[in-house]
């Protein structure tokens, strides 16, 4: 590590963020791409890209072989990364680099197994080296996640809680009093994809984790694809994360160029969403 | 009354209240899945203390199952295994063809228990399909049935056996296309459909409480074995030899003899075209501990976690995990295992078949080249019993086209020479 600056991850950063969006009165944009899809440079352009159309967090996706929560958007996506060889160093270059050109705060989304044989201390120092904001490792539940969590505060890495329909009161207060940076609600039970609708779960859930007295802001996930979902769950979240849309608008795209002009795109219509302009 | 065939732990050594067997276990899932898998845990254990539901068990395991299997010498067989006596425990008379209906059977009644309709479940050869399927016809369940695309093409009897019991069958495209993927799927069914499905997981491995549920289930196996050969043979043997895939099979024999020590326990792990090619899927011999399916165990996987591909030709073996209960027993020494090629594998099927009338399934047929190692290693003093899991019906393509069994094929004459070959080296 060169120097005192660049060794605590950037877990503040996530929190100023997503506290100067609600300061705005509006919620938050946070965007999922994987790293290495379609190659390792084209991922980092096109977070870029995302960033530029408005969004204000992006979670980078370190690809997995058996992504059991994902659906066959994000799991083509994963393969076709894999496929092409990408490393964590590869990951972590990612982090760094939308980081640095950014400013913005940027997380890391993977399964758990990736991080446990890679080792959790040197993961975690070389991601808040990089300049990572935290983790959301959706296959670890808060009771398997004591050595993580141990490992990211050291770093200043965010530990963010996934929150389903299905979790029970007593449970959503132990993950929020867990977890930091934000809360992810599942706005459904199912893996990523898009959705037509997003239920009335999602807003049933978010009410439930707040009832907790948790100070996190609530994030809604899974399903959300365009600026009219985007607008409806930012009348009672404080984040809407989209994953699978921005994914598919790349899979879609013709080429390169069409692809990084589709998904600035749609961050730029996710983003009106979320200031309540559907 | 206490239960005859339903026969849990009864000293609760392993798993801990969290699920651990020492390093390997838990439960590693998704919070969508938290909630079922508690459930599935509370009313397994509300089920293990309720003699009412032992004694539906024990009803269907006699009278519909068929238990107790039986215990059959070989003597013919133990010829090529250094005149070791060897003793087969039968669960491939068991209804449905092999041992995996032990399991099924006490997690449908389970199933209805929850008040839940649906079952969803994964299979590798597609005896856990079949078997599953058949509860399910058996109780009035929906029930769909996800399978790797090469299996379904590689057990194609067993996916029309399915159907014909009115589930459904999705053959899963994913990633290697095997078991490993069709484990996948179901967990993603799962995560969705919760609500109303319950997930029939098929081997010990997944998340707490699966590893020792699945067993206890299972542990009839051993119960039975280790009475049969004191009543049969006056003692207790020397090696209780099973087949590991995700272990099932395996440690239902070996369980009950745990608390003997002077009985080695001994997995047969497939090791495809041998464990240096790359090309296997012995797991305990060649993997690293990882977490794969909801629990911490051995998996196979490179330098930064990432699940490699398994290859076995036994499709109910083709993964690349292992219960944590194994991964236990390994690293405390109490189990032993070694690696079986699938040409060992294969010639010892062909061997039980010609010798002694019996066709084991391709994966059971692993336990039997390891039984041939190991009676060999014993000598004549030496009492071996293996887990025959399951029979070989369903394997007669892949081993027809391996030993050029079909008309067509001009093979047929160099298998006859063969014959003679195996008889050859009993002398």
């Amino acid at each position: 590590m060169s120097g005192a600056a660049l060794t605590g991850g950037k877990g503040h950063l996530l929190s100023d963020t997503l506290a100067a969006a609600k300061a705005e009165g509006r919620s938050a944009l946070i965007a999922y791409l994987p790293a290495g899809f379609p190659t390792v440079d084209g991922g980092i352009e096109a977070i870029k890209a995302v960033f530029d159309g408005g969004a204000d967090v992006v979670e980078v996706g370190l690809p997995h072989s058996d992504p059991v929560l994902d659906g066959p958007v994000i799991q083509t996506a994963d393969d076709i990364a894999l496929r092409g060889g990408v490393r964590i160093a590869d990951v972590v270059r990612t982090v760094r680099e939308a980081h640095e050109a950014t400013g913005k705060p940027v997380l890391v989304m993977t399964y758990w197994n990736p991080i446990d044989r890679y080792g959790v201390e040197r993961f975690t120092a070389e991601l808040a080296e990089a300049g990572g904001a935290g983790c959301i490792l959706p296959d670890l539940p808060v009771q398997e996640s004591v050595l993580w969590r141990e490992h990211a505060d050291k770093h200043g890495l965010a530990t963010v809680f996934v929150v389903a329909p299905s979790s029970k009161d007593e449970r959503l207060a132990e993950i929020t009093a867990a977890g930091s940076g934000f809360v992810y609600a599942a706005s459904l039970m199912g893996v990523t994809g898009t959705r037509e609708s997003v239920g009335a779960q999602a807003e049933d859930l978010v009410r439930r984790t707040r009832a907790t007295g948790t100070d996190l802001p609530v994030c809604v996930g899974l399903g959300v694809s365009n600026r009219a979902q985007a607008a409806e769950v930012a009348r009672f979240a404080d984040g809407v994360i989209v994953g699978s849309a921005f994914v598919k608008r790349m899979l879609d795209a013709p080429d390169r160029v069409a692809g990084l002009a589709a998904v600035r795109e749609l961050a730029g219509e996710l983003a009106s969403g979320v200031r309540g302009q559907a | 009354m206490p239960s005859e065939f339903f026969i849990p732990d009864p000293e609760g050594r392993v798993p801990s209240a969290d699920g651990y067997f020492g390093a390997y276990g838990g439960k590693f899932i998704p919070e969508a899945l938290v909630a079922a898998v508690d459930e599935v845990a509370v009313e397994y254990d509300k089920a293990k203390g309720d003699p009412e539901f032992a004694r539906e068990l024990d009803d269907l395991l006699v009278n519909y199952t068929g238990r107790p299997s039986a215990l059959t010498e070989v003597p013919r067989f133990a010829e090529h295994a250094g005149g070791a006596r060897v003793f087969l425990k039968r669960e491939d008379l068991n209804h449905t063809g092999s041992h995996k209906i032990n399991n099924v059977l006490g997690q449908a009644l389970l199933t209805k228990r929850m008040g839940k309709t649906r079952v969803i479940a994964e299979t590798g050869a597609g005896q856990h399909g079949v078997a599953t399927a058949t509860a399910c016809a058996l109780f009035g369940l929906e029930c769909t049935i996800y399978m790797g695309e090469i299996d379904t093409q590689r057990q194609a009897l067993n996916v029309a056996r399915m159907r014909m019991l009115g589930a459904e069958v999705v053959a899963v495209k994913s990633g290697s296309r095997t078991l490993k993927d069709a484990i996948n799927e179901a967990f993603r069914d799962w995560v969705a459909n919760v609500d109303h499905t319950h997930y029939l997981f098929g081997t010990v491995a997944g998340p707490h409480p699966f590893p020792a549920m699945v067993r206890d289930f299972h542990r009839v196996i051993g119960v039975e074995a280790r009475r049969q050969l004191l009543e049969r043979a006056g003692r207790l043997p020397d090696a209780a030899v099973a087949c590991v895939g995700g272990g099932s099979n395996a440690i239902g024999l070996f369980h009950a003899f745990i608390p003997d020590e002077g009985v080695r326990l001994i997995g047969c792990e497939p090791a495809g075209h041998g464990v240096e090619t790359g090309e296997h899927a012995a797991t305990l011999t060649a993997g690293e501990p990882g977490v794969l399916h909801g629990s911490r165990s051995y998996v196979l996987q490179d330098d930064e976690g990432q699940i490699t591909e398994p290859y076995s030709i036994s499709a109910g073996l083709d993964y690349p995990g292992i219960g944590p209960e194994h991964s236990y027993l390994k690293d405390s020494g109490r189990g032993e295992y070694r690696a079986i090629t699938d040409d060992a594998a294969m010639q010892a099927l062909r061997l039980l078949s010609r010798t002694e009338g019996i066709i084991p399934a391709i994966e059971s047929a692993h336990a039997l080249a390891g039984a041939l190692e190991v009676g060999r290693e014993l000598g004549p003093d030496g009492l071996i019993v293996v887990n025959l899991s399951g029979r070989g019906d369903k394997d007669m393509d892949t081993a027809a086209r391996y030993f050029g069994l079909y008309d067509t094929d001009a093979e047929v004459a160099a298998d006859e020479a063969a014959t003679a070959e195996i008889e050859g080296d009993a002398k």
